[in-house]
């Protein structure tokens, strides 16, 4: 052992930093804090979006040679399939066409009797239509980023349908795409009603593109083929999107709720184009208590 | 040791720092295409990541695997921190061993390399479990498999820069 010279131990023969085993500690706890940070708080949003400037452009860049294989898979696709869609596409105009004739007369005397019952108009749904560009690669949530972000007036927690029913949430906005949480995440809750009875329940992702029904009294009247809809009261999604077709009822379950599996009703898990809908805003008790307490009294009025 | 394998009698050329970043760049690259939710593809990252640690532990480390961490985290869009933890504790193991795995040919190499990746995957799955995700299925295992099997072709390609041509000069000492 080398006394050290005036209180200074003699230099190293060569400078390499810290001893490893400190910048182990160092990093692990610092990954730790991001972690309980990102998953706890939410404040890291401000640093994803600041280092998605270099994610960004190697994302494009990747996604490049599997975009140009794609298109060149359809480019070679062939001329009957397209024809038959067409013919489709078109049938499918004319029915739209006159259900869109007969909702415009519709929404003119809805107007008029809003009036009349000196009710608030509904908001506008303004909508983008967006396209799916990859799934996320996280294999522990299921994601899919689509291709109209922040430049184009995505909101973050705007409503994600397809032309059959509910796909998900946008959950997080960047400069240009946008990251839909599906309805088959565990993580994502959405607030729903049977559609024949009416009862409000609460609508989980299940894992393997299943979605569950949770808090449900075993003898809740539920049978097998039922729909569920959207009830909006999150004042997110509007009221009666179709989200769901119950697949099975199991009351024999020992947790006292009864374990309800159902399957989505829009294509969740085959990407195509989207609709993304504005976000309504939710309607706070304080805002308008008296509106709340009319509208609850109203519901109350027409429940048997 | 600066020889392609313990047994040969080539000697490389010092590796260039800016060779192992690119080679990074380039593995973030390779992760972040938009394949979708298809399993049993390997990390490259942590492939690439691991053969540096074990080939050059003075040159890429723990650092290295914090950052690449981070950016995997933002571009797989996942909980931030996951990845750089994972790849942290991966840099770690792999420059403590990489004295005893550079005794070993490369199939064996392999065998070391194996252990290694499954705990990165299980050091991402304990994060994750444990802040409510989705149980993703024992084909989330494969990828480190495929990328065990890729152990030898990789770091035959990651080593061809440092081969020097092999001209007989009769007056080299070395």
């Amino acid at each position: 052992m080398v006394s050290p010279v005036a209180g200074h131990s003699p230099p190293p023969f060569f400078r390499r930093g810290p001893a490893p085993l400190v910048r182990l500690v160092v990093l692990v706890s610092a990954a730790l804090t991001l972690i309980v940070v990102d998953h706890r708080l939410n404040y890291l949003e401000l640093l994803r979006q600041g280092l998605s400037v270099v994610t960004t452009p190697l994302q494009v860049a990747a996604g490049m040679p599997v975009k140009g294989v794609r298109s060149a898979g359809e480019y070679f696709a062939d001329l009957a399939r397209l024809q038959t869609e067409n013919e489709d596409l078109r049938r499918e105009q004319v029915a739209l066409g006159t259900i869109r004739l007969r909702q415009e007369q519709l929404d003119m005397e809805n107007t008029r009797l809003r009036a009349l019952l000196d009710m608030r108009e509904r908001v506008q749904v303004n909508a983008q239509v967006a396209e799916v560009i990859y799934a996320v690669r996280d294999p522990f949530s299921r994601r899919v980023v689509v291709d109209k972000g922040l430049t184009q007036g995505i909101e973050p927690g705007s409503p994600v349908v397809d032309d059959i029913g509910v796909i998900g949430q946008v959950t997080r906005v960047y400069p240009l795409n946008a990251e839909v949480t599906l309805i088959s995440d565990k993580d994502q809750a959405l607030p729903v009603q049977i559609a024949r009875t009416g009862v409000r329940a609460v609508m989980f992702g299940a894992g393997s593109g299943t979605l569950e029904l949770r808090y449900l009294a075993t003898d809740v009247d539920l049978r097998e083929g039922d729909r569920i809809v959207t009830s909006g009261l999150d004042g997110v999604f509007a009221p009666g999107l179709p989200v769901a077709r119950v697949k099975s009822v199991d009351r024999d379950g020992s947790g006292g709720f009864v374990r309800i599996l159902c399957v989505p009703l829009a294509g969740v898990e085959s990407h195509s184009t989207v609709l993304i809908m504005a976000p309504g805003k939710p309607v706070l008790p304080a805002d308008d208590a008296a509106a709340t307490a009319g509208s609850a009294r109203a519901e109350k009025a027409v429940k048997p | 040791m600066n020889q392609p394998s313990f047994s040969s009698r080539r000697i490389l050329r010092p590796v260039r720092p800016w060779f192992i970043w690119l080679s990074l760049m380039f593995a973030l690259l390779l992760n972040l295409m938009p394949l979708g939710r298809t399993p049993m593809l390997p990390d490259w990252v942590a492939l690439v990541l691991c053969f540096w640690c074990v080939r050059e532990p003075l040159r890429a480390g723990m650092g290295a695997g914090f950052v690449f961490g981070l950016l995997m985290d933002i571009g797989y869009g996942s909980l931030m921190g996951q990845h750089a933890l994972a790849y942290v504790l991966l840099a770690y193991t792999a420059g403590t061993f990489s004295r005893r795995i550079l005794w070993f040919g490369p199939l064996q190499q392999s065998l070391h390399v194996l252990p290694m990746l499954v705990g990165t995957q299980l050091v991402m799955l304990c994060v994750r479990l444990s802040t409510d995700a989705e149980f993703p299925g024992l084909g989330f295992f494969a990828g480190s498999v495929i990328a065990t099997l890729l152990w030898y072709p990789i770091s035959f390609v990651l080593l061809l820069p440092q081969y020097r041509p092999e001209d007989k000069d009769e007056n080299r000492p070395i």
